[in-house]
């Protein structure tokens, strides 16, 4: 194993990147990281219009949640494959789709995260903000999202492992990253699918049970302060 | 929008009948995962519990082996890797038989083990440890007391978050598509590439995948509702 992986490493690390394009684990980091910066505002925004009093937020917000939530993220990586493209008439990367469908699938998961946070607070701290006078804007940008988004970081790690774990599917539509980077590297060696498939296993889990890791730290940390929302898969 | 087309091409033979082909695989396949995966996650647990800690790290290992890794990637190793490892005259005679079905619910299931196990673990340590001591006080053995006292209590417990993985993992019975499975992804996939009417099958597909997880996800909130009023909890 450690020969294949002695010989490949680069094509597993960076894809065929200075002579083709940037693949392997930098892109799947890449792809990773731009999902969370965009599901997590879309799942706050989510997260707010679930809890508003107005029915006409509420309820989108439901339906879309439960949506994502009841969709397999295989099956909405193919919607947003073919539809965009029929849509706006533009054919569009492969990590870009992927990057698409991983922020509308996650959202939905981290609204549900969020939600469950800001019910968590204690009722006091709106009822004493709205007593100041505050308006609902200030409220949930000075004083409820902030302990909310505190209290979930262990959760929003644990989600960032889903992200990573999911972006490997975007190899199905032809993204290169990690997984597509060990399918050509088993596509050269032919005989070693074992080898090959171990080693990409293996840097998914050093990955992420670093970030699973460091959630259970910063949960435990934070459990002598404050009560955070528990990291849930 | 001339996309929208009608559907009704996807209720027609040939192609209403592989939807249900597809239907039947995706529904034995997430019948197979939970019954091996449940009994897998139970002896998971227990050996857990077990006051051996080599016994422990070697199932937390596996566990988060499990967890950590993408669900393709394990069926990946299970299909492509393990032939390998076996000798060739088992390897010829997998080869001729449906393996990719088997290797499926092999990797699902497993994987669908490890996570339940995580719940169930967490439901026990949800349980006064002096129940146990009780238990063993009264006579019962350490695995008589685990199946009559603790583990019927943990499964209450921890039946919320078992039912969220459930509703999870029939929606990830969708990845056995990739070993070519040929299951509902797969044929809704198969479809749209030969008719290119790639709006009405997928949309039949969501809708069946979004009918049955939105079954699971209530039955899900109805579990935690009655644990949260019913079950005495001494936490």
């Amino acid at each position: 194993m450690l020969e294949v992986f002695a010989d490949n490493w680069l094509l597993f690390l960076i894809g065929q990147y200075p002579h083709g394009p940037l693949g392997g684990f930098a892109m799947t980091i890449i792809i990773s990281l731009a999902s969370i910066a965009a599901a997590l505002p879309l799942g706050v925004v989510l997260a707010l219009m679930r809890l508003s009093e107005s029915r006409l937020l509420s309820r989108p917000a439901y339906v879309v949640i439960q949506t994502m939530r009841g969709t397999p993220i295989i099956l909405l990586i193919f919607w947003v494959y073919f539809i965009i493209p029929m849509i706006t008439g533009y054919s569009v990367s492969g990590a870009m789709t992927t990057i698409a469908a991983l922020v509308l699938y996650k959202a939905a998961f981290i609204a549900e995260i969020v939600r469950g946070a800001i019910l968590a607070l204690p009722r006091g701290q709106t009822e004493a903000a709205k007593a100041l006078g505050l308006r609902y804007h200030h409220i949930t940008l000075l004083i409820v999202l902030p302990q909310a988004l505190y209290n979930s970081v262990p959760s929003l790690i644990t989600q960032m492992v889903g992200i990573v774990k999911d972006s490997s599917l975007g190899y199905i539509i032809g993204t290169n990253e990690l997984t597509f980077a060990a399918n050509q590297v088993n596509a050269n060696l032919m005989t070693q699918p074992f080898n090959v498939y171990m080693i990409l296993g293996l840097i998914y889990f050093a990955f992420n049970f670093s970030l699973a890791t460091l959630a259970r730290a910063i949960e435990k940390r934070m459990g002598a302060s404050r009560r955070p929302v528990a990291a849930e898969t | 929008m001339k996309y929208i087309q009608d559907i009704s091409f996807v209720f027609l033979p040939p192609y209403g009948e592989m939807i249900l082909q597809g239907l039947v695989m995706t529904l034995a396949i997430t019948a197979i995962v939970f019954v091996f995966g449940f009994i897998w996650a139970i002896i998971l647990t227990g050996l857990r519990e077990l006051p051996v800690r080599p016994i422990q790290l070697a199932v937390a290992t596996i566990v988060e082996f499990h967890r950590n890794v993408p669900m393709v990637v394990q069926l990946f190793i299970w299909y492509f890797g393990v032939p390998q490892l076996l000798p060739i005259p088992v390897q010829r005679w997998i080869n001729a038989q449906n393996s990719e079905i088997i290797f499926a619910c092999i990797a699902i299931a497993t994987a669908f083990g490890g996570y339940a196990s995580e719940d169930l673990r967490s439901g026990i340590r949800a349980i006064d440890m002096r129940q146990k001591e009780a238990a063993r006080a009264l006579g019962l053995s350490y695995i008589g007391a685990m199946r009559w006292v603790i583990i019927p209590q943990a499964i209450r417990l921890a039946s919320p978050s078992l039912m969220n993985q459930m509703t999870l993992f029939f929606q990830g019975t969708s990845l056995a598509m990739t070993i070519g499975v040929v299951e509902l992804t797969y044929q809704t996939k198969a479809i749209a590439d030969e008719t290119y009417r790639i709006f009405g099958v997928f949309a039949v597909a969501t809708v069946i995948y979004l009918a049955v997880s939105i079954l699971m996800m209530v039955t899900g909130e109805r579990l935690r509702a009655r644990n949260a009023k019913g079950a005495r909890r001494d936490a």
